[in-house]
């Protein structure tokens, strides 16, 4: 937990700085995110960084594609390519776009950023594998915005009809979109009976404890014949105070004195 | 004569024998599509997803990315303007290997009416970048066309014609994406046209036959990459064109074939096909004449680009 912890931490540092240098992106809901894809990608998942193609990887795929900044961290630290190539984010002709580019970074599974393709997407490679008869498995994480798009209510269908138990989605509970909080654009609740009522089974979690993350997944990886989603209640903006829980950081990039405090506070 | 949906279902049945990575998608239409056949045949690899086509694009995305090659299958109408998004950002911007499959293109689609009218399916598909647009001509050609878009790599979009239409190529003929053939040849004036309408226009070409005039035919099945050399050789030759699609007159061939000819050998063309208006009810050969695209108003616009005269409205 302690190298997790300390991991998630060098992840964020990242993030603020990937984005207030190329001054484009989305630390809110990729700070929310950070403590999940930390433990998938440095606990969980069964992936090779120098075989990013290897037939039996895990799949993952941020549904939430605005959180690119996280992925791309989180890809780097684990070797998928250099660190170095993080400062590239957010230019002219940097592999790393704003939102993720299948074609251009090794490690990305789907070109997310139009929300709500991401489960579908998570889907047919579930099937794929029951297909080939292997046994990786899909993980997809979706933002609470995010599941205001009709598709991901197909996608949930789908799942629970065809008992894709070899996808666990994960919810970025965070609470707030891009215009102000989820309940006051567009209510959601009540988040666990929807997907019961589609046939998943639901898990609950806090979305910034390891333990709780890593105990979700193996439960939803055991549980068979139905599809699990975690629903992780997070923080948006999580590690830096004034960022936290606000719509104000979905997309603002930070000036130079923000970037300042910001990295003090995560650094401390 | 046999309708091209059950070629369409044949083919893909056949395909599903000699290519196990082949699979096919449905959303709650393949007794309409006849992608029943290989469901019954190879019930494992098909896949009902309802009434549900954005995700049938997104799952048939995953399956792509995993090596399969998912065949999405649905109305035309749904595939293409329901499921823009995906068919562009899940499908055509990473590129993965998904055939899509519009079903009941244009006017003809079992007199179903407007709603189920796709008009303006070839025009979405050619904008959104990297995907190949394809319309047979009849039913051997179909069959063809679904063994080769199988083979070629990447996203293609299929024009699933419903019904009978006459036969125009025999196993002699080679379909080759990218690649138009001449029909019929001729110097006078050059009618270039895909599915269902290639049929319609050999009809005017033999009438334009008897007033003397040779008209060379073009099918022209792949819209996108169109077939530019082609275009340009007719426009040298017979120096007037016809074209003619099932599919509104914006955005189809039409507006491929001008684009060319505007670019490299401007040409007085004109276009038959859908007048930027979603059609009705009626049967094929009812609307084929109410709609202004049956054989006798290609003639017509062949006479009057012949004639340089560029106002087809002077037929209403």
């Amino acid at each position: 937990m302690e190298r997790l912890t300390k991991q998630a931490q060098t992840i964020r540092c990242h993030i603020l700085a990937m984005i207030t240098d190329a001054q484009v992106g989305h630390i809110g809901g990729s700070f929310s995110s950070a403590d999940i894809l930390t433990a998938l990608y440095f606990h969980i998942m069964r992936i090779d960084p120098l075989n990013p193609n290897w037939p039996d990887r895990d799949r993952f795929i941020l549904s939430k594609g605005h959180g690119a900044t996280l992925l791309y961290s989180a890809l780097a630290e684990r070797g998928f390519f250099s660190v170095d190539e993080l400062s590239t984010f957010g230019k002219l002709g940097s592999i790393l776009q704003v939102h993720p580019d299948r074609n251009k970074v090794p490690g990305v599974e789907a070109s997310t950023g139009a929300l709500g393709q991401g489960l579908s997407i998570g889907i047919g490679m579930a099937l794929a594998a029951k297909l080939d008869k292997k046994n990786y498995h899909t993980y997809v994480v979706l933002g609470d915005g995010e599941i205001q798009e009709g598709q991901v209510w197909e996608a949930a269908m789908f799942a629970s009809h065809f008992k894709v138990d070899n996808l666990t989605a994960i919810l970025d509970y965070n609470n707030v979109q891009l215009m102000g909080n989820v309940p006051d654009i567009m209510q959601i609740k009540p988040v666990k009976e929807k997907w019961e009522s589609f046939g998943w089974n639901t898990i609950e979690i806090n979305g910034h404890d390891f333990s709780q993350i890593i105990n979700a997944v193996n439960s939803a990886k055991m549980k068979k014949g139905v599809p699990t989603i975690i629903i992780a209640k997070t923080i948006k903006g999580k590690g830096v105070s004034f960022m936290q829980n606000t719509c104000e950081w979905h997309g603002k990039a930070p000036s130079n004195e923000e970037y300042k405090k910001a990295i003090r506070e995560l650094k401390a | 004569m046999v309708a091209m949906r059950e070629v369409f279902g044949k083919a893909l049945l056949e395909l599903g024998s000699i290519n196990e990575n082949v699979v096919v998608m449905d959303a709650d239409l393949g007794s309409s599509t006849k992608t029943t056949y290989f469901a019954q045949k190879f019930p494992d690899r098909f896949f009902q997803v309802g009434i549900a086509e954005q995700n049938m694009v997104g799952i048939a995305a995953g399956l792509a990315s995993c090596g399969k090659i998912p065949f999405a299958t649905t109305f035309a109408v749904f595939l293409t303007k329901r499921a823009a998004d995906q068919v562009s950002i899940s499908v055509a911007y990473p590129r993965f290997n998904v055939k899509l499959i519009g079903a009941y293109t244009g006017l003809f689609n079992g007199a179903t009416g407007a709603s189920h009218m796709a008009v303006e399916d070839m025009a979405i598909m050619r904008a959104i970048p990297g995907i190949v647009v394809i319309d047979p001509a009849d039913a051997e050609e179909m069959k063809q066309a679904v063994k080769e878009i199988s083979e070629y790599k990447g996203p293609v979009y299929l024009r699933e014609t419903r019904d009978e239409w006459p036969d125009i190529f025999n196993a002699d003929y080679k379909f080759s994406i990218g690649k138009s053939s001449v029909v019929l040849d001729g110097e006078d004036v050059t009618i270039i046209a895909c599915g269902v309408m290639t049929s319609e226009s050999i009809k005017a070409a033999e009438i334009l036959k008897k007033s003397k005039i040779n008209a060379r035919v073009i099918n022209m099945s792949t819209i996108k990459p169109i077939d530019t050399d082609m275009i340009i050789e007719c426009a040298s030759k017979t120096g007037a064109i016809v074209v003619a699609e099932n599919h509104n007159i914006y955005g189809g061939l039409g507006s491929a074939v001008a684009e060319v000819l505007a670019e490299n050998i401007p040409t007085p063309m004109l276009r038959i096909g859908i007048r930027d208006i979603l059609g009705e009810t009626g049967r094929n050969h009812e609307l084929l004449e109410k709609y202004e695209m049956s054989a006798e108003y290609i003639v017509g616009a062949a006479k009057r680009v012949i004639n340089n005269n560029k106002n087809l409205d002077s037929i209403y």
